[in-house]
């Protein structure tokens, strides 16, 4: 992919993962993370992978992200009015990151300039291509992750439902009291 | 002129260091988690670029898988962060401490 | 080269600019249309400095739907709620716009035209994974109308947004089933690959259209697309009597103008899809590249040029037909309740979807990979 084009994206994409870790309110964290994910999605289409690139944008941005917003939604998330968290965590963790980043690209850029990437085979990144390695080399991982999702999609129900009558259990005094049958509520 | 495939991998480093600050940073559990997806789609996109340097499909493949595992961990991390704030109220981790003495 | 990008910028403006004609022409039938399906005049007043009064033609209320109307609309105040997000409410109708329109991108309007030594696929871009592209674009199209509603700072636009949200994509699943039905009937991607195999006839005079193969998908794309747009039967989201106007209760002036836009641009993409799954695209029955060849054995030679004029005139035409037919269906049905909306979505459609795609996968293999 040409590296005008490159740069472009990976500017969006910095930009963006910057978004979601700087942005008081929830929502725009998630917009910003929708942002990069399709971002994302772009690059993996000009590396080659059509087809996964297609399946990132459907997966990620029109799934993933929307639960995230019923979420936020559901618990109603206010924008964070005061910064909080301890300062010291948050000095010490950027600086952290950061050496982290910048140690990786060192050891990525001083690496064997690579100054083309090898032709692919025809047909790279194309849905057979994905689809004839996952229904033979790697069948075993699909039937299991099949059941992953089955089990994934128990569980969060399991996790998220409210059990009837659980609430009053927790409730203040006062309403056990009312809800007990023969009080009388001043 | 073509970008080497180690511009992509330094992005996806990038982005990656860039998810663990958020991790570091942010006390809010729900951006922590979108911090969490940050870095598994970083670490896809070093799985493609890597895939596609050496010309074979399994890059795709094991990131076909990744990003099935990380939907199916997106929900029930959900659900979980919602049964805790039905049962603490709060969604700062920083207050989420009920197993320290 | 850049000949190669004039004429790919060249072609994804007409399609453009068509497709946002249509919207604007479908405001009109819709206003004129339901006129006639309830028996009433419908907008029959505004001229233009009273010219053709005498001939009548304000009654066809032309002048109202598409001079006065946007006018109005673009010329109204456009405030923000008080608390409200700012940037989110601006950008929510935009970004509810933005996807609609994308997916024109990869729609063929017609063969290819040759024009000197150079043929020119009438598609803007040649993708060779169309639908999943549209599944991707449709799966954004999410965003504006939940932002939209939450931005508001209004507890019923919330409950338009989460209405509408949880809808669109209870939908997007059965939608993705009948598309992909489809695809495995056609063994292939490609929209202009799938338009193009359905040219040819079987039986020496029957058209080889998409309906004859997949009767079931038709009926699922229909019904989803038009749940997913929201329109009625599944409008609650925007439920007139129920939620003020749903998800876009707080917006006025253009920016409710791009959200009317998007509801008319996604019937043309609805209308546009079932076009091409279904009914053959661009294709007029009996036409080939190089002319007619009618059943009898008549051959009419005709150019290039005049072949690729009526496949794109036949295109539109067939978009025109299932606009209507939509704009049918809104005015004589009622609206179906949430409950009953999410039923139909996921007790209903997705089985019938699944049912179906097992069918056809089964024929498929028994045929011999057509």
């Amino acid at each position: 992919m040409p590296l005008w084009l490159f740069t472009f994206l990976a500017v969006i994409a910095i930009v963006g993962a910057f978004g979601v870790i700087l942005q008081r309110s929830p929502v725009h964290c998630l917009l910003a993370l929708a942002l990069t994910l399709v971002d994302v999605g772009v690059l993996f289409v000009g590396l080659g992978a059509v087809t996964l690139g297609f399946l990132q944008i459907i997966i990620y941005v029109g799934a993933i992200m929307v639960l995230f917003l019923f979420v936020i939604w559901l618990l109603n998330l206010q924008s964070e009015a005061k910064p909080n968290g301890h300062l010291a965590l948050k000095f010490f963790g950027s600086i952290g990151a950061a050496a982290l980043a910048a140690e990786l690209s060192v050891f990525f850029f001083s690496a064997q300039p690579i100054s083309r990437v090898t032709s692919t085979p025809s047909g790279y990144g194309s849905v057979e291509d994905l689809a004839r390695m996952l229904f033979s080399d790697y069948l075993v991982a699909f039937e299991v992750t099949s059941i992953l999702l089955l089990a994934a999609l128990a569980g969060a129900i399991a996790l998220a439902r409210r059990v009837p009558g659980a609430a009053l259990l927790r409730a203040p005094a006062e309403i056990q009291r009312a809800a007990r049958p023969g009080s009388t509520v001043r | 002129m073509t970008t080497p495939i180690g511009y992509f991998m330094a992005l996806s480093a990038v982005l990656f260091a860039i998810g663990v600050a958020g991790m570091l940073i942010r006390r809010n559990v729900i951006v922590m988690f979108m911090s969490i997806e940050l870095m598994l789609n970083a670490v896809n996109l070093a799985f493609v670029a890597l895939g596609r340097r050496v010309g074979s499909m399994d890059g795709q493949v094991i990131v076909f898988f990744v990003m099935t595992v990380a939907a199916a961990e997106a929900a029930v991390g959900l659900a979980i962060i919602i049964s805790l704030f039905r049962s603490r109220e709060t969604l700062n981790a920083d207050e989420l401490n009920l197993l320290r003495w | 080269m850049a000949i190669d990008l004039l004429i790919g910028a060249v072609k994804a403006i007409v399609i453009v600019v068509m497709v946002l004609n249509l919207a604007g022409l479908l405001l009109w039938f819709e206003r004129k249309g339901s006129a006639l399906i309830q028996d009433r005049v419908g907008a029959n007043r505004a001229a233009v400095f009273g010219l053709g009064q005498r001939l009548g033609l304000p009654n066809l209320g032309l002048m109202n739907t598409l001079l006065a109307d946007p006018i109005k609309l673009f010329t109204k105040e456009d405030f923000v709620p008080d608390g409200a997000d700012r940037f989110l409410h601006g950008l929510a109708p935009f970004l509810a716009l933005f996807p609609v329109l994308v997916t024109f991108a990869v729609v063929p309007i017609g063969d290819v035209l040759e024009i000197g030594s150079r043929s020119i696929n009438l598609q803007a871009a040649s993708l060779n994974v169309s639908a999943l592209y549209v599944l991707a674009t449709l799966g954004i199209g999410v965003y504006g109308v939940a932002l939209g509603g939450w931005a508001s700072n209004n507890r019923w636009a919330l409950l338009g947004a989460i209405r509408a949200s949880a809808q669109m994509i209870s939908y997007e699943i059965a939608m993705g089933l009948a598309i992909i039905a489809v695809v495995i009937a056609y063994g292939t991607l490609d929209l202009q690959q799938i338009c193009r195999i359905q040219g040819g006839v079987w039986f020496g005079w029957l058209p080889r259209w998409g309906i004859l193969i997949q009767p079931v998908s038709f009926i699922l794309l229909l019904t989803s697309g038009m749940a997913e747009s929201k329109r009625v039967p599944f409008d609650l989201p925007e439920g007139e009597s129920e939620l003020v106007a749903g998800y876009f209760t707080e917006y006025s002036g253009g920016k409710q103008a791009v959200f009317m836009m998007t509801d008319f641009a996604e019937i043309v993409l609805v209308a546009v899809l079932i076009t091409l799954f279904f009914f053959g695209g661009w294709q007029v029955p009996w036409l080939y590249r190089d002319g007619f060849r009618f059943p009898g054995g008549a051959h009419l030679a005709l150019p290039n040029v005049v072949v690729a004029i009526a496949q794109i005139i036949a295109f539109w035409l067939k978009t025109v037909v299932f606009c209507w037919l939509q704009i049918l269906v809104r005015w004589t049905l009622p609206r179906f309740r949430y409950d009953q909306l999410m039923r139909l979505g996921w007790k209903g459609l997705v089985p019938l979807g699944l049912a179906n795609l097992v069918v056809t996968a089964f024929v498929v293999v028994a045929i011999g990979a057509k």
